[in-house]
């Protein structure tokens, strides 16, 4: 076990957890924040997004003990025009379904947006490519996306 | 009675003669193939085992996706090389793959993590092809032999292929091994197999 001290959110906190724990593991079941979701542990559905130092990550990949300064910022906390936009769209287009892989679609779905301010199809696929959903709402996730870039637009 | 053993000699004589022949053959300095030296040519070969191993192909393909596993399965998730081999905007390659392998997670990881660039793509490419490129400092990024040979023996992506993590079977042999027989291959001529049946 080692003490590690973590920036979430913009705040510091400490943990105790052994050196290999996942940060999805930390987030989620040291400091409460439940909204990235455990959906595979393998980083391959991409429902534990979160934001380190702004670049997307997928929170069940690193170790607590790799995570050093960096700023983790996770779905409760994440702010911005891009996250707004985000927001907006995804209520007006009613994108989830069941909801699991949201909290992961919204990051990754952000994430473009700050990198891409007009993004197609194609770069939509490819960025969103990591984000499964079972409920199959692909289409209204893109659709949402485009609506997002819209109004980042305006 | 004693014809028997002369001739057991003799035979064993001119058997030793045919392999000592074949041993010079084999290893000669002087047999000449394609242009290209036949030890060279014998030392890439046995290079090539750790260039066409999984550790190494699966980030050099010839298209915009890597592979994965030994079984060279296409990536999970879909990713592609992006303009600097780092992934797509919005799902870098640095999205999952950190400085180190994480076991947990199964996540293979090295602080260079990248693709190989386009210009070095080996995947479906035979030996000699392989070869051919990796000396054209047009496509290898602008390496000469030294630089190449530098890369080889000391780059820590390349070393990653022997320290995989996981359940991944390592390329064989080791780094140094693969770094020395690099540099005998580079000594001796940097010969390139032809592609054509030989």
């Amino acid at each position: 076990m080692g003490v590690f001290s973590i920036n979430v959110n913009g705040a510091s906190r400490s943990v105790e957890v052994e050196g290999d724990t996942p940060l999805l593991w930390v987030l989620r079941d040291n400091l409460g924040l439940t909204g990235a979701k455990f959906g595979c542990g393998i980083a391959l559905c991409g429902a534990c997004t979160v934001f380190m130092d702004g670049k997307p990550l997928r929170a069940c990949s690193l170790p607590i003990s790799a995570l050093g300064k960096s700023e983790v910022t996770t779905i409760e906390g994440v702010s911005g025009p891009e996250a707004l936009a985000v927001q907006d769209a995804w209520v007006a287009r009613d994108v989830p379904q069941c909801g699991y892989c949201q909290s992961g679609q919204v990051m990754s779905a952000i994430a473009l947006l700050k990198e891409i301010r007009k993004p197609t199809d194609h770069d939509i696929d490819l960025a969103m490519n990591g984000n499964l959903c079972r409920c199959a709402t692909y289409v209204r996730i893109r659709a949402a996306i485009h609506d997002a870039a819209r109004a980042l637009e305006r | 009675m004693r014809r028997p053993r002369v001739l057991f000699v003799a035979a064993a004589t001119a058997l030793l003669v045919v392999l000592s022949a074949a041993a010079q053959r084999t290893l000669g300095q002087t047999q000449t193939f394609a242009g290209a030296d036949a030890r060279s040519i014998a030392l890439f070969r046995e290079a090539g085992k750790v260039l066409l191993n999984p550790r190494c192909l699966n980030c050099h393909p010839v298209d915009d996706r890597p592979t994965q596993t030994d079984r060279m399965e296409p990536h999970r998730p879909w990713v592609v090389r992006g303009v600097d081999g780092n992934g797509a905007p919005g799902l870098a390659c640095g999205t999952c793959h950190h400085a180190a392998n994480f076991d947990a997670a199964g996540v293979p990881g090295n602080p260079g993590w990248r693709l190989a660039p386009a210009s070095m793509g080996w995947q479906g490419r035979s030996l000699g092809a392989i070869c051919e490129q990796i000396k054209d400092p047009a496509r290898n990024g602008a390496k000469d032999m030294d630089a190449l040979l530098h890369h080889v023996s000391e780059d820590s992506l390349v070393g990653w292929a022997w320290m995989p993590g996981g359940r991944r079977t390592p390329a064989p042999g080791t780094q140094a091994a693969f770094g020395a027989l690099m540099r005998a291959w580079a000594d001796s001529g940097a010969g390139c197999p032809p592609d054509k049946a030989e």
